[in-house]
């Protein structure tokens, strides 16, 4: 993969603890006046030129948001989000609606080439001579508040697989957005959901049709730019029965003295015989080395097999963001459905990470299999929080959870937080944990062979996590290692 | 080649080297013997840069420079290697890819051009069949849920492929039947050459048949106290250690 090459060679030049998507673009943005209220929420309605269904949803969320408080149950601690303060709306104004390439704005384009995801068509065919069209990935660009641009629309098209911005899919798939959005996340689901979906500005949405293969992998980078907005991008991805697809999202943020709000939301629903994996390489800014700064990165993902036979698999690899709450989710409730959490969750710095999952089985004889690997370094907090339950009817339910810390240096804390919870006798759940350190032997073996102290430190955590970096697709997985490396600089020596 | 001058080494309160100075010439073969807990592996961690220990005072001198300033690594770099007595487990690491990394470590520290794939497994080919080390065992991870003689293997593999300019092996021996013993003394003797030194630490004379040493001391209560030819070792062979065990304890 050319994007991917480039993306590594750029790792590999980064300076020592540089964070190297630091940069700001400069262009001109259209913005809603600051602060929240229910014209703003109509005015994003309106920008977006929705039906009205979909502003009533946004402001029953909104009306409901102003009851709620934010969760305090999180490993995390942060002083007050003052919502007033925020700007939810921001697009570049060039941005709106580009047929083709040409139109869209060189800025933008620079920008995304500066972040090695390339949006022309042409140049990743050529980047992947030899590759076969597996090689290739669909991008979904998403720069503050709407998607600016997205690849290979056409050829996804003919294998009848809708790939576009959720604000187009409002308007070109309106019985579809309607039939499935909140039907996994409702809107009253919790604070941040709530909010996201009173103000949600975009996002991608994806369907493939009965018995489909998605013919390239599907992909999604976020990019947060302007200052003091929050970025509430909504996905919703269904696979209809017997489909499969493969999803990515890679994110990444200016480094700002303020903190930067992302509440995101996700849902996918799989029917019948449907597999969907759901794949992040999240690397928003963490903040400076004295914690000043970074995204707070509090994300709402959940899955619904809905039918039988289906899978959904979540792996993520976190590395970024100032804190980090997110529990990719699984609600398995066709019989005989499975869902997968593989994690890698890497805290360096002032970094908090409350992170994890939930299995929740409903359906007969409903599997799942959750691996976790939590690293923590400096003065970084990782907590892994996962639940697993089975319903009353869920006979045969099995769970596995296997949920690994590894801690370097002194400073730092490793937590986990298991609930089970088994209303049904059969069930079956099993729970692994282990804490360790890297040893001293290890690294002065590593050494004594050449490699130096930040060297080994990475390749013993690559080994830490190689079980879920396997389960990445390949050319992301090498990216995930190089990136391990990059956040572990000046965690040693 | 290796000086070792006046070396005084602590861990804690507790000093382990007394005035130690030992010196082989490039080229030479040199082994240490001596009781457990005598100190023989404080030596080889000391001169490879282990940080837990402290040196008070003295000069480890490779190839003329002092080292006792470097890292691990930059010592490694400029040649060292150190068979250790146990060699340590990096789980999820496959070997080949520990392999390759810690050449192309060293290459790049002495500014030289990593190795082309074709080329490194050329090489580790042929120290692998040089140790008995089937492809295999290089797709698991290093050392994990090898036997005890296929890790003191997989080292001496490693110390084939690095070339070092001085090697030291703690005990390479112990744990080994003799066919191992005899595999991994082939190795050393394969390596043999003008240039390179060796210092090898054992507990048993046995191996001293299969890998000629240049000279032998004996090391007691974190000293030197005799040095001499071959014969010495086949001395030991008869008499045991029993005379120096005072000596040991006395200086401890
Ligand atoms: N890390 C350590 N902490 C405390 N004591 C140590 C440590 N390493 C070695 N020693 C002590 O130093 C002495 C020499 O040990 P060592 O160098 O391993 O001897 P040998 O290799 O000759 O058996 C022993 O008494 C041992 O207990
Ligand atoms: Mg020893």
């Amino acid at each position: 993969m050319a994007a991917v090459q480039e993306t590594i060679e750029r790792v590999k030049a980064l300076d020592v603890s540089e964070y190297k998507y630091g940069f700001f673009t400069d262009i001109e943005a259209d913005k809603a006046p600051k602060g929240l209220n229910e014209k703003i929420v109509r005015f994003i309605s309106a920008k977006k030129n929705e039906p009205e269904w979909l502003t009533g949803w946004r402001l029953e969320a909104y009306r409901r948001w102003v009851t709620m408080r934010e969760p305090n149950w999180a490993r995390v601690s942060y002083p007050p989000i003052d919502y007033q303060e925020l700007y939810y709306y921001s697009a570049p104004k060039t941005a709106l609606g580009p047929k083709s390439l040409d139109e869209v704005d060189p800025e933008l384009l620079k920008t995304y080439e500066k972040l090695g995801i390339p949006l022309n068509e042409q140049a990743i065919l050529a980047g992947v001579e030899g590759a076969g069209s597996d090689g290739r990935i669909a991008v979904d660009a998403v720069f503050d508040s709407v998607s600016v641009f997205t690849t290979f629309k056409a050829e996804l098209a003919k294998a009848g697989v809708i790939f576009c911005p959720i604000s187009e899919a409002v308007q070109t798939h309106p019985e579809l957005v309607r039939k499935y959005l909140g039907s996994v996340v409702p809107p009253t689901d919790n604070f941040f959901a709530t909010l996201n979906s009173a103000v949600f500005t975009d996002g991608s949405f994806v369907y493939v049709p009965p018995g489909v293969r998605c013919p390239m992998e599907l992909s999604t980078y976020f990019r947060i730019n302007e200052r003091n907005t929050g970025q509430f991008e909504r996905t919703l991805i269904i696979a209809d029965k017997g489909a499969y697809v493969s999803y990515l999202e890679g994110c990444t943020a200016p480094r700002r003295d303020e903190n930067q709000l992302h509440a995101a939301v996700v849902e996918l629903i799989a029917l019948d015989d449907a597999e969907i994996k759901y794949s992040t390489v999240q690397n928003w800014y963490p903040g400076d080395s004295e914690g000043k700064g970074g995204v707070f990165n509090f994300v709402t993902k959940r899955g619904d097999c809905r039918g039988a036979n289906s899978k959904i698999s979540w792996t993520q690899v976190e590395t970024g963001s100032a804190i980090t709450w997110k529990y990719p989710s699984c609600i398995l409730r066709g019989d005989n459905s499975r869902g997968e959490f593989y994690s890698i969750a890497i805290s360096n710095g002032y970094q908090q990470v409350d992170s994890g999952t939930k299995m929740i089985h409903l359906g007969k004889n409903t599997t799942s299999r959750v691996i976790s690997k939590g690293i923590a370094a400096g003065n970084s907090q990782n907590t892994y929080r996962g639940q697993i339950s089975s319903h009353r009817k869920a006979t045969g339910a099995r769970n596995f959870t296997n949920c690994d810390s590894l801690l370097i240096g002194n400073d730092c804390g490793a937590h986990t937080v298991p609930y089970i919870e088994s209303r049904n006798p059969s069930t079956q759940f099993e729970h692994e944990a282990t804490t360790s350190k890297i040893s001293e032997d290890q690294l002065f073996y590593c050494m004594q062979r050449g490699l130096s102290a930040e060297e080994a430190t990475a390749l013993i955590v690559n080994g830490f996590v190689r079980d879920v970096l396997q389960q990445l697709p390949m050319e992301f997985a090498v990216e995930a290692q190089k990136l391990i490396a990059v956040s572990l600089e000046g965690s040693v020596g | 080649m290796l000086e070792v001058k006046n070396l005084n080494v602590a861990i804690g309160e507790r000093q382990i080297l007394n005035d130690l100075s030992l010196s082989v010439a490039p080229g030479e073969i040199a082994a240490i013997m001596g009781p457990n807990g005598s100190g023989k592996s404080t030596l080889a961690y000391v001169i490879a840069g282990k940080q837990e220990y402290e040196v008070l005072s003295g000069e480890v001198l490779l190839n003329g420079e002092n080292v006792l300033e470097l890292s691990p690594d930059e010592r490694a770099a400029k040649g060292l290697f150190l068979a250790f007595q146990y060699p340590v487990e990096i789980p999820g690491v496959a070997t080949m890819t520990f392999l390759k990394t810690a050449l192309n470590a060293q290459r790049k520290q002495r500014g030289e051009e990593e190795l082309t794939i074709p080329e490194f497994m050329k090489r580790v080919k042929k120290a692998g069949e040089m140790l008995d080390i089937k492809p295999d065992m290089l797709k698991r991870a290093l050392n994990v849920g090898f036997s005890g003689g296929e890790k003191k293997r997989m080292d001496i593999m490693q110390m084939a492929l690095l070339e070092p300019s001085f090697a030291i092996l703690d005990e390479t021996d112990s744990g080994l039947d003799i066919d191992a013993v005899r595999i991994v003394a082939q190795g050393v003797n394969a390596l043999r050459s003008p240039g390179r030194g060796f210092l090898i630490i054992t507990h048993y004379p046995r191996l001293l048949d299969h890998i000629v040493p240049d000279t032998v001391h004996v090391m007691a209560g974190g000293r030197i106290v005799r040095s001499g030819g071959k014969e010495l070792a086949d001395e030991l062979e008869k008499t045991g250690y029993r005379e120096y065990a005072g000596e040991s304890e006395e200086l401890v």
